[in-house]
C-alpha cells in the first residue's frame, strides 16, 4: 500500500463522536481512542450516551451507544458540544447524531450498514446519503464491514467473531486521522486477549486495515495535530467521577485512620461507585449490598456508630427513600456521607440523563429539623476531592453531609494528576480514649459544636444512642420543650458552623461587573469556558460558582454586592436560585433553567449572557 | 481481631455491671420487664467483655429496651434494627450484637431487612418479642395477630392471615430458631444463652405478653390449667412428650407430625420423634415452627440450630486474601494502578 503524503493542519481543539448500535462496542472504542489522547499529551474529557436499556432491538434509533470526547492543547473543561468528526456505524447512529455535530464536520459511516433493511429499521424514509440532508458535510462512506471481513479472512474467524472487529476498522480511521500511533492500542490487544492470540490477530489486522484504508483514499485531504496540553507536571491518568467518588472515600479512610464501609443498593447512575469499592477488598473497604436503600444507609448508621467512615451511594429516588435515616444520623450526630448521584426526576424520570434537580431534596427533604452539609463536586475529577472533603467535614464535625454529583459527571472521565495521598489533608474525628472520666454522649466541642465519638468496644464509654430526642450533655431521652428547642439550635448551629472551616467563596474574573454568573456543581466546565470566552472579548462577567452549598461560603453576600445583575444558571427549574433568594433576599436575582435531561451548550449560555449584557 | 469468647480469661460480671440507671417505662405487668430481667442476667455469664455489647432495635415497646441495658445502644428507626445491627458488625465483628425487636417492627415494616439478614446469616442475635398486636400505637392488628381478631384497626375481626416467625426464619434458609416463653424466665435464660453460643443469625420468639392491648393472646400456652396440653418443651435428643399426664407425643406419619397417646393404638415412647436440633435438613423443624392448638402443642425450645458460615467471616477472610494476593498495597497503588502516563 502506498503512502500519500496529506496535509497535517494543526488544531486547538477537537471533538469526537463515536456513535454505533449497543452491540458495536462504540464505549471501548472511546476509551481506547481516550487512552491514544492521553497518550498525545492532550487534556480531555469524555462522555459516554447509552440507551437506558441493555440492549434495545438491533439497528433502532433507541438501541444507538455514543462515545464522545474532546480533547485540546489548552484545559479542556467540558466534554464538549458539537463533533467535530462523527463515526456513525449504522443509519440509526446518524439519524440519533446529526443535531450532535457541526455544521460541515467530518462523517464516517459504514456504507455497508446505509441499506433498505438499516433505514427502516432507523426510520429513514429515504436514503439519507442521496437526499441532500448531508449537503455541506463531508462523508466518508467506507466499506466498513466489506473491509474487515477482507482484513480478517485469512484468519478463518466465524462471522460473529469477525463482525465484532468492524469498531476497530473504524478506530483505525480515526487513528490516521489525528496522526496517532498505533502501538498503544496493538499493546492493549495483546495484554487484553492474551489467551486467545487468534482475536489479538484480528483485532490488529482489522485496526491496520482502517489506519491503511483512510491514508490510501482521497477524500481526506489533510489529517490534524492536537499539539500537547501545558499540563503540570506529573503523573496522570484518566478517570471517571464514579470511579473518582470512590477513590476519594478510600483516600479519607487512610487520611482518618478509620476503616471505610459502604452500605448501599445498586442504582442508575451512581452503581459504579458500590462496583469500584466492592473491588478494593485489598485496603479493608467494606461494601455491603444491601436488600434495599434503606437497608444501605441504616447498615452505614451502624457502622459509623461502631466507628467506621460509613457512606452509602445513590440517586434521587434512592435518597427519597433514605430520608428518615438521614435524620436517624442527624439526632445521633454520627458521620456519614450520602452520595446523591442525581438524574432527571422526579419518579423514575430519566435515569441515564442528567440533571440538578435534588438541591432541595438534599437541602430539606426530611421531617423535622435537620440540616446537614451539602457539597456539590464541580467535575468528574473534583468528585475525588468532594468525596474527601465531605468525609472530612462530616468526620470531624459529627453530622452526615450529602455529596452530589450527576450523572454527567458519573459517567464522563477527565485527567486526573494523581495525588499523593500523603499530601491531602489530614483526618481527625474527635474520637474519645477509653475511660475518658469526662465522656458524656452529648457533650460538645466548644468550637466547633461537635459531640464526640465513642466506639463501642472502648472500656468505660458505654451509652446509648437513638432517634429520640436526648437532653443536652448526659444524652438521656428528654421530651423537655427547651432542651428540645436548645438542641435543634445546636444542631443547626453546629452545621452553620462547619463555614470556619470551608474556603472562602472564589470570583472567576473582577469582585465587581455588570453580570455575575452564579451555578453550582457539575456544570462548572461549561460555565467556566463560556465566562473565560466572554472576558477574553472584554465582557464585564464574572463567575462565582459554588462547591459549598450547606453551609454557603461566609463571604457570599459580599460577592454578590459588587454586581449590577446576576444570573443563576441550573439543570432544574430554579433551586439555588430560591435558596438564594431566601437566603440573601436583598439582592434581585435571573434565571436561567434548562430541564430537558441534557447538559448547557457553549452557544446557548452566550447568546443568554450576550443578550443581558446588550440590553 | 479478639475473640468474641475469650475462654482463656475469665471475666467476673454480674446483673448489676448491665442494669442502666433509667426508668424502665414499660406498663406493669408488661411481659418485657421478665425478658430484661433475663437478658441481664444471660450478658454476665457469657464470657464476654461488657463493653463490646452492642443492643441495637428499632420501634416500638420492644424497642425501648437499649435504654435499659448498660451496655453500647442504639435505639434505631422503624424496621430497621436488622439494618442496623449488620452495619455494627460488620463494621466490628467483634462485637456482641443484640436486635430487639417486636412482631411489628420484625415482620411488618422491617420483614424484608429480617429476612435478608437470615438469609445472609450474619451472627447477630435477635429477640423478637411477639405479643401479636401493636402496642406502642395503641391496639392495632400486627402481622401476626390470629385471623378473625377484632382490634382497632380491625372492628370486624382481622381478614389476613398471621405470619409465623420460625417458618420465615427457616423459609429464609435461617440456621437457628428458638421459641421461648415471658412467663419461664429459666427457660429463656437457657434459651438466650443459647442463641448468643450460637454463630450466625439467632433468632428467638419469645411469646410476650401485651397486658393493655391484647391481654392474655398466649393464655392457652400460659395458664396454669392448660399450658401442659399445649406447650411441647423440646430438647435435643429426647422424645416429644407433653400433656398434663406426660403421656402425649408427636410421631411424623407420612410427611406431617401427628399428636398421639401413649399407651393407645399400640404407641410407645420409642415411636416418638426424637428431636434433632442439629439437622441440616429443614424440614422436621419447620413441621416443628408450624405447631399451633388447638390442633398441635406449641414447641418451645431450640428448634433449629445449625452450624453454617457467617457472612462476616466470608468478608474477612475475602479482605484476608486480597490483601495477599493484589498488587495493591497501599492507596497509592491505587492511585497509579493501570494506565497512567507523565508529564514531564
Amino acid at each position: 500500500m502506498t503512502t500519500k503524503k496529506s496535509k497535517v493542519v494543526g488544531l486547538e481543539q477537537v471533538v469526537v463522536r463515536f456513535a454505533g448500535d449497543s452491540g458495536d462496542g462504540m464505549q471501548l472504542t472511546g476509551s481506547l481512542f481516550s487512552d491514544s489522547t492521553a497518550f498525545a499529551g492532550n487534556d480531555f474529557a469524555t462522555f459516554p450516551d447509552y440507551p437506558a436499556e441493555i440492549r434495545a432491538p438491533q439497528g433502532t434509533v433507541a438501541g444507538v451507544s455514543g462515545f464522545q470526547i474532546h480533547f485540546g492543547q489548552n484545559t479542556v473543561y467540558t466534554s464538549g458540544d458539537l463533533a467535530d468528526v462523527l463515526i456513525a456505524m449504522n443509519p440509526a447512529s446518524l439519524k440519533a447524531n446529526m443535531k450532535w455535530i457541526k455544521k460541515g464536520a467530518i462523517i464516517i459511516i459504514d456504507a455497508d450498514a446505509f441499506n433498505e433493511k438499516g433505514f427502516e429499521r432507523a426510520g429513514y424514509a429515504a436514503d439519507p446519503l442521496s437526499d441532500g440532508a448531508l449537503d455541506g458535510y463531508n462523508v466518508i462512506k467506507a466499506p466498513i464491514t466489506l473491509l474487515t471481513k477482507e482484513a480478517v479472512k485469512h484468519l478463518d474467524l466465524d462471522n460473529k467473531t469477525t463482525l465484532k472487529t468492524k469498531n476497530m476498522f473504524a478506530l483505525g480511521i480515526i487513528m490516521f486521522l489525528f496522526n496517532r500511533d498505533l502501538k498503544l492500542i496493538n499493546d492493549y490487544f495483546e495484554s487484553k486477549f492474551k489467551a486467545n492470540p487468534l482475536v489479538v490477530d484480528a483485532n490488529k489486522a482489522v485496526l491496520a486495515a482502517g489506519f491503511n484504508y483512510a491514508d490510501t483514499i482521497e477524500a481526506l485531504g489533510s489529517t490534524y495535530k492536537v499539539e500537547p496540553a501545558p499540563l503540570e507536571k506529573g503523573r496522570y491518568r484518566n478517570i471517571t467521577g464514579n470511579v473518582a467518588t470512590a477513590w476519594g472515600f478510600i483516600a479519607a479512610a487512610e487520611r482518618s485512620g478509620r476503616e471505610l464501609f459502604l452500605g448501599s443498593y445498586p442504582i442508575t447512575p451512581a452503581t459504579e461507585i458500590l462496583q469500584e469499592l466492592s473491588s478494593h477488598k485489598e485496603l479493608s473497604v467494606k461494601a455491603f449490598q444491601a436488600e434495599d436503600e434503606i437497608a444501605g444507609i441504616v447498615s452505614a448508621i451502624g457502622a459509623s456508630y461502631a466507628g467506621s467512615l460509613a457512606i452509602t451511594t445513590t440517586s434521587g429516588p434512592g435518597l427519597s427513600l433514605k430520608s428518615e435515616a438521614i435524620g436517624l444520623a442527624v439526632m445521633t450526630e454520627l458521620p456519614l456521607v450520602i452520595v446523591d448521584v442525581q438524574r432527571g426526576g422526579p419518579s423514575t424520570g430519566l435515569p441515564t440523563k442528567s440533571e440538578q434537580s435534588d438541591l432541595m431534596q438534599a437541602l430539606y427533604g426530611r421531617n423535622g429539623e435537620a440540616p446537614v452539609i451539602i457539597i456539590a463536586a464541580q467535575s468528574s475529577v473534583d468528585c475525588f476531592y468532594g468525596a474527601f472533603d465531605a468525609a472530612k467535614l462530616s468526620l470531624e464535625h459529627m453530622t452526615p453531609a450529602i455529596l452530589l454529583t450527576d450523572g454527567s459527571l458519573a459517567n464522563g472521565s477527565e485527567v486526573f494528576k494523581i495525588p499523593r495521598v500523603a499530601d491531602l489533608p489530614e483526618i481527625k474525628p474527635p474520637l474519645v480514649a477509653a475511660n475518658d472520666p469526662d465522656y458524656k454522649p452529648y457533650r460538645r466541642n466548644p468550637e466547633k459544636l461537635n459531640r464526640y465519638w465513642a466506639v463501642p468496644g472502648t472500656e468505660g464509654l458505654r451509652h446509648r444512642v437513638g432517634g429520640l430526642e436526648k437532653e443536652d450533655v448526659s444524652g438521656n431521652v428528654s421530651h423537655d420543650p427547651l432542651n428540645h428547642q436548645k438542641m435543634i439550635m445546636l444542631r443547626e448551629e453546629k452545621v452553620q458552623r462547619v463555614a470556619n472551616y470551608i474556603p472562602d467563596q472564589a470570583i472567576l474574573g473582577n469582585d465587581t461587573g455588570d453580570l455575575l454568573i452564579v451555578s453550582w456543581g457539575g456544570t462548572y466546565g461549561v460555565m467556566r469556558t463560556v465566562v473565560n470566552k466572554m472576558q477574553e472579548q472584554g465582557k464585564s462577567i464574572s463567575l462565582a460558582h459554588f462547591r459549598y452549598i450547606m453551609p454557603l461560603p461566609r463571604n457570599t453576600e459580599q460577592v454578590f454586592a459588587g454586581f449590577k445583575r446576576i444570573l443563576v444558571c441550573e439543570i432544574n427549574n430554579g433551586q439555588f436560585v430560591k435558596y438564594l433568594k431566601m437566603n440573601f433576599p436583598q439582592y434581585r436575582y435571573e434565571q436561567y433553567n434548562k430541564i430537558q435531561g441534557l447538559p448547557f451548550m457553549i452557544a446557548e449560555l452566550e447568546d443568554k449572557f450576550n443578550s443581558i449584557l446588550n440590553q | 481481631m479478639e475473640s468474641k469468647f475469650m475462654e482463656n480469661q475469665i471475666i467476673q460480671l454480674t446483673k448489676e455491671d448491665f442494669s442502666s440507671d433509667q426508668m424502665v417505662k414499660w406498663c406493669p405487668g408488661c411481659g418485657d420487664h421478665a425478658i430484661l430481667h433475663s437478658v441481664e442476667n444471660v450478658f454476665p455469664n457469657l464470657g464476654i467483655r461488657k463493653e463490646d455489647f452492642v443492643v441495637v432495635s428499632g420501634i416500638g415497646c420492644s424497642s425501648r429496651f437499649p435504654y435499659y441495658m448498660n451496655t453500647y445502644g442504639m435505639h434505631g428507626i422503624h424496621g430497621r434494627a436488622a439494618a442496623l445491627a449488620t452495619g455494627v458488625k460488620l463494621s466490628n465483628p467483634s462485637l456482641s450484637v443484640w436486635m430487639i425487636t417486636g412482631d411489628g417492627d420484625c415482620m411488618a415494616i422491617g420483614g424484608n431487612h429480617f429476612i435478608h439478614t437470615v438469609r445472609r446469616n450474619i451472627d447477630i442475635n435477635i429477640l423478637l418479642f411477639n405479643n401479636k398486636i401493636y402496642g406502642l400505637t395503641k391496639g392495632q392488628y400486627s402481622p401476626t395477630t390470629p385471623r378473625g381478631s377484632k382490634t382497632k384497626t380491625s372492628p370486624q375481626g382481622t381478614f389476613e392471615r398471621p405470619f409465623n416467625p420460625g417458618e420465615l426464619v427457616i423459609g429464609s434458609q435461617g440456621n437457628f430458631f428458638a421459641r421461648t416463653l415471658d412467663t419461664n424466665p429459666k427457660h429463656m435464660t437457657a434459651v438466650f444463652t443459647e442463641a448468643a453460643r450460637h454463630k450466625g443469625t439467632s433468632v428467638v420468639e419469645i411469646l410476650q405478653n401485651c397486658v393493655i392491648f391484647f391481654n392474655k393472646a398466649h393464655e392457652l400456652i400460659t395458664s396454669r390449667e392448660t399450658k401442659d396440653d399445649n406447650q411441647l418443651m423440646i430438647e435435643h435428643g429426647k422424645p416429644l412428650i407433653f400433656g398434663k399426664e406426660k403421656n402425649k407425643g408427636i410421631v411424623l406419619r407420612g410427611t406431617s407430625l401427628e399428636v398421639v397417646t401413649i399407651g393407645e393404638n399400640g404407641i410407645t415412647e420409642s415411636d416418638l420423634l426424637v428431636h434433632n436440633q442439629y439437622d441440616p435438613d429443614p424440614g422436621i423443624h419447620m413441621m416443628l415452627a408450624r405447631m399451633m392448638p388447638p390442633e398441635y402443642p406449641v414447641a418451645l425450645g431450640i428448634i433449629r440450630s445449625v452450624a453454617a458460615e457467617t457472612f462476616e467471616t466470608i468478608m474477612m477472610d475475602s479482605i484476608i486474601h486480597e490483601k495477599e494476593r493484589s498488587k495493591i498495597k497501599t492507596v497509592d497503588d491505587m492511585l497509579n494502578s493501570g494506565n497512567t502516563w507523565v508529564i514531564e
